[in-house]
């Protein structure tokens, strides 16, 4: 595949979005209400509110600073108003956006209320969103995107066709030099040999394996019987899925068969080059997308099944289904139907094709479906209680 | 109409992409070779499970994705339904 072109957005770190955000970001919960009020207040903002309260502490506390830090760092985000309680934590998001060179500015609820927050937050966001409206388009390549991928509410059609398409159009994109990253530790389990030697260098096969057998320990040492009955599930096994390993396999169909990966990144960290990169993430959808997000993914590809629903509020979510009565019965939620495949109409090049093109009119602003129909998933992973 | 999909020119199973009943023969395409054989169901394949290509028996591996997906613990017929029933996984 040759690198396409597409008309984008190009921050002033030399990073390349899709979108143009104005975003009206909470430290915490207890600073939703008043964000709300600056989006209703200043047409053409986004509220990303969201759960996260505080008293983070260890690692779960250094997740939370990479993922609210990174939403707003995000190439798709032009500029971002923080809202928090406090000055001292507010500042240091502001800080952590401020070094992409993208405008920010933040404002603490202590000492002055909600209201009068909501009058400085607000003004500072008209002035915002006046000066991302007439920031122009400029002319990209592919090879300056960086793209996730995970699937949901997977079938036998997830590891036959959508997963295998994705494969075919992640190489094309990794090969002409764009950046991709995978993740779902736990759904690797049962090919987790076989995603090891598919690391670049031994170093960094050992590092997933490594990061895996964490999650696998813990696993052991929390269940409380033979997993044989829990994985595949019911669902998996009914739909014809037989092994864990079967399973397992027909997720890793997603980074095709020759790529090789390049590093392995914490949750939510970001990638420290192009090529394709494996990250840490939980299998839980929206958990996961918001991680990608947060390292600066600025398209997702979602492969489906039985048909997962999930979008972002930053970062533009791309479904894809060969399932017929997903496609047909949820149309809304399709992007791109690729039951063809089923049908042996269609091959796995032509396929990946067809997904690059909805890559392309994606970046160059199609909205995709997730976009069209509001869904804004943005959930805070967290990785045990707060103090 | 295509009955079966195989993924890789290694396996030696094929996923049914339309319910098949016993006795009927229907189209298989090899997503990785282009190949188009017929072949025959020995038993009811429900949509999305597997077929054997070959008599497989006790201990040989499933291949699927031209890789190692379990063992057989009871031997198959070439054209019958692969599944929980006779195959296992290797991981516990």
């Amino acid at each position: 595949m040759e690198k396409f072109k597409f008309m984008g957005y190009r921050r002033e770190n030399g990073r390349v979005g899709v979108r143009n955000h104005v975003l009206i970001l909470p430290l915490d919960d207890i600073s939703n209400a008043a964000c709300e009020s600056v989006g209703n207040n200043i047409k053409g903002t986004l509220v990303v509110p969201h759960a996260y309260g505080r008293l983070q502490f260890g690692e779960d506390l250094e997740l939370y600073w990479r993922i609210i830090i990174g939403a707003g760092r995000n190439p798709n985000v032009a500029a971002v108003v923080v809202i928090g309680i406090e000055p001292e934590w507010t500042q240091k998001v502001v800080d952590g956006i401020a070094e992409t060179g993208k405008p920010v500015a933040g404002f603490s609820i202590e000492r002055h209320g909600d209201l009068k927050t909501i009058e400085m937050a607000s003004r500072k966001a008209k002035e915002y969103v006046q000066w991302a409206t007439e920031l122009q388009k400029v002319e990209c390549t592919s090879d300056e995107l960086y793209i996730s991928i995970k699937c949901g509410e997977s079938d036998t059609t997830s590891g036959l066709a959508s997963n295998p398409t994705v494969g075919d159009a992640v190489t094309k994109l990794v090969n002409s030099g764009s950046t991709v990253c995978f993740g779902e530790t736990s759904e690797i389990t049962g090919a987790e040999h076989v995603v090891r030697e598919r690391g670049a260098t031994k170093e960094i096969g050992d590092e997933f394996y490594r990061v895996w057998s964490e999650y696998n320990d813990f696993i052991n040492a929390n269940k409380t019987d033979d997993l044989s009955d829990s994985q595949p599930t019911k669902g998996n096994i009914a739909g014809g899925l037989t092994t864990i390993e079967e399973k397992a396999f027909g997720n890793v169909q997603k980074i095709g068969k020759e790529l090789k990966y390049v590093g392995v990144l914490k949750p939510a960290e970001a990638p420290g080059g192009k090529g394709l990169w494996y990250m840490d993430t939980s299998s839980a959808a929206a958990e996961a997308v918001t991680l990608w997000m947060a390292s600066g993914a600025v398209i997702h590809l979602f492969p489906t099944g039985q048909g997962n629903v999930i979008g972002n509020p930053i970062t533009p979510v791309i479904k894809l289904s060969a399932n017929p009565r997903t496609c047909d019965t949820m149309s809304e939620h399709i992007d791109l139907d690729v039951r063809g495949i089923l049908q042996g109409e269609l091959n796995l090049d032509q396929a990946g094709d067809m997904l690059i093109e909805v890559i392309k009119r994606t970046a160059n602003g199609r909205n995709t479906s997730a976009e069209a129909l509001g869904h804004r998933e943005f959930i805070i992973t967290k990785l045990y209680r707060s103090a | 109409m295509l009955h079966f999909l195989v993924h890789g020119k290694e396996d030696n199973v094929a996923v049914a992409v339309v319910e098949v009943k016993s006795g009927e023969s229907g189209e298989c395409l090899n997503m990785e070779t282009g190949e188009r054989t017929t072949i025959k169901a020995g038993t009811d394949i429900p949509l999305g499970h597997k077929i054997a290509l070959r008599d497989l028996s006790v201990d040989d591996s499933i291949m699927k994705y031209d890789s190692d997906i379990g063992r057989v613990v009871a031997a198959i017929k070439a054209g019958e339904h692969v599944h929980v029933h006779n195959v296992k996984t290797k991981k516990w």
